[in-house]
């Protein structure tokens, strides 16, 4: 995807098409030109910066380069994904990342479902719920990570009085540390999560549910045969966003852990084989197999929502 | 659909319970910036004595201050481009048939789902390279990258709403496509315009990434960041009212936002992601 190639098709593909296409007209020309012109400067905006970083990073991972020592860079192939596949502490944050991701996206899918569920149905306070429910979305996600950190602390916090559990330490321990981080990832995504289901709610027509309560169909049952199947895109939609958002989670993790007790993320390798132990290849090696699992996740998604969304045209029409 | 009083109990409670979720971790931010002394420590939800102190504190410190001009600085002026960018480009996707649409579309999608530390650790080593590493424009430009996407999402589908018959008459009474665009398109699209600027600004405003990996003082290190790095009088305690106070501060835009635009936001990332 190189910007050359992508930004020349006006002209050329203008003159194989006017080719093909005898009469193409001088408006439809204008059209196309104009398509350029605006959409252009954003395009370029958005490739520019990434694609470059992405190649570059892509050819840094072959070597082995240390910015402290530019005269020992050499050409190693595809050695430093070797060194970091066959690290077992690699499977360990590939394991610590896919738990958060799987843990905060299923809580996030089920708070998120009845808080939608709420909004659609609150006759009143609705103004109120829906400013509430946008400051966590709104809200820096460093802040939120402090906020959250200084609660579970056991010597700021308020949490462990609440709870009755003294002088626990949850960031002491592996297992609780990971929970305090969920919880703020949590807490902060779930109303995102719960707007992009309310759109989907929202595009149910009522009627559908009042002939399932007239047929007798319990709350639950309306539930589970009436709004989930008929929200599926939106459910699909939101757990796609959700979970390649959750798979690169590194403030909440930056902040409330660093990294100790066995919570480093796949993103904070990266960054800490690069910016802090300044191993440019190595940290380029993690960058670059973390974006391929974000896109393999998000291919998987789009394989299944496809088949899914064929098959409910199939229904409908 | 017919409600029994009932019902709409539940409803309310679970609204009341919804709204205490959302808010609680806020004030318990808020209380804390607002302890000192021995009532930073004692562990209970609210201070014993109200006091200024800590914003005293943040305030009299450059550390935050510059932190400060430079969150504010970087992200208006990245938001205002972004959004000017992304409104010549969703016209363009929503409106015009042109080679490449669905390329910029795609690449769009790509970069939302690109991890960003992948960018930013390549991009620490090219802005060393090229003298962009701790500056404001070494900023603005992957903050610019980022939010697009967004923004061209969630105005494209904006567009697509639009009346566009009007735009039609306007071209028969003899206006061109840009004029067409300029005086009719314009005023209706406002408001698209208005709310994809506020998440916009909630995308920049809450980068931490960019913010620790590309730079190493204080001439271009945003608020989250320098957050991160704040020392307190020893090495080893971290200043954590101060910290708490710095937070509330850069909350208050946030808040503000919502308060003022809460039906905007809530249409903006519901088309958004729905429809785009």
């Amino acid at each position: 995807m190189s910007t050359t190639t992508s930004a020349a098709p006006p002209r050329t593909s203008s003159e194989t098409r006017s080719q093909r296409r005898v009469r193409l007209t001088d408006r439809a020309r204008h059209e196309r030109n104009l398509g350029w012109l605006l959409a252009g400067p954003a395009f370029i905006a958005m490739v520019a910066v990434t694609g470059y970083p992405i190649l570059n990073a892509i050819w840094l991972s072959m070597f082995d380069y240390r910015l402290t020592d530019p005269e020992g860079r050499n050409f190693v192939g595809l050695g430093n994904y070797f060194t970091i596949l066959t690290d077992g502490l690699f499977w360990q944050q590939f394991g610590v990342t896919s738990l958060i991701t799987v843990v905060t996206v299923a809580a996030e899918l089920v708070l998120g479902f009845g808080l939608a569920m709420v909004m659609h149905r609150a006759l009143y306070l609705r103004t109120a719920l829906r400013t509430a429910i946008l400051v966590p979305y709104g809200i820096i996600t460093v802040v939120s990570a402090y906020a959250w950190a200084y609660a579970f602390s056991n010597t700021y916090g308020f949490v462990n009085g609440l709870f009755g559990l003294g002088e626990f330490d949850w960031f002491g321990g592996t297992w609780s540390a990971l929970v305090t981080v969920c919880v703020a990832e949590i807490w902060k995504t779930t109303p995102f999560m719960s707007l992009l289901l309310l759109a989907g709610l929202a595009q149910i027509p009522d009627d559908y549910l009042e002939a399932a309560k007239v047929d007798g169909a319990t709350a639950w049952q309306r539930v589970k045969r009436v709004i989930l199947p008929n929200m599926k895109a939106a459910i699909m939609v939101a757990l796609l966003f959700r979970t390649l958002d959750a798979f690169r989670i590194f403030d909440s993790v930056f902040i409330m852990t660093a990294g100790a007790q066995g919570t480093e993320t796949l993103s904070f390798l990266a960054y800490r084989q690069t910016i802090s132990r300044v191993m440019v290849g190595l940290g380029s090696a993690v960058s670059v197999i973390l974006a391929i699992l974000v896109v393999l996740i998000a291919v998987m998604f789009v394989k299944v929502f496809k088949t899914d969304l064929s098959q409910q045209r199939g229904e409908r029409k | 659909m017919k409600v029994s009083r009932r019902t709409q109990v539940y409803w309310i409670v679970g609204a009341i319970l919804i709204i205490a979720y959302a808010i609680i971790p806020v004030l318990w931010i808020v209380s804390l910036s607002f302890k000192e002394g021995d009532d930073i420590t004692n562990k209970s939800f609210l201070p014993t004595t109200w006091s200024w102190e800590n914003y005293r504190t943040v305030f009299a410190s450059d550390l935050f201050t510059t932190a400060l001009r430079n969150s504010v600085g970087m992200a208006l002026i990245a938001t205002t481009i972004s959004v000017i960018l992304a409104t010549l480009a969703a016209y363009a996707i929503s409106r015009l048939d042109f080679p490449g649409k669905r390329l910029v579309l795609g690449v769009a999608l790509a970069i939302t789902v690109f991890p960003v530390i992948a960018i930013a650790t390549p991009l620490f080593n090219l802005w060393r390279t090229i003298g962009l590493y701790d500056t404001w424009l070494g900023l603005i430009i992957p903050y610019l990258s980022y939010s697009l996407p967004l923004a061209v999402y969630v105005l494209a589908a904006f567009f697509r709403e639009i009346p566009w018959e009007m735009e039609q008459a306007a071209q028969v009474d003899g206006a061109t496509s840009w004029q067409a665009f300029r005086r009719v398109i314009v005023p209706l699209a406002t408001p698209g315009v208005f709310t994809a600027a506020i998440l916009t600004f909630f995308a920049v405003w809450n980068d931490f990434v960019f913010g620790i990996t590309l730079t190493s003082s204080e001439a271009a290190r945003p608020v989250p960041a320098a957050l991160a790095f704040f020392q307190g009088a020893s090495q080893f305690s971290q200043p954590t009212a101060p910290i708490a106070a710095a937070a509330v501060v850069v909350t208050i835009p946030v808040v503000i936002l919502v308060l003022l635009f809460q039906r905007k936001i809530v249409a903006g990332l519901t088309n958004g992601a729905v429809k785009g």
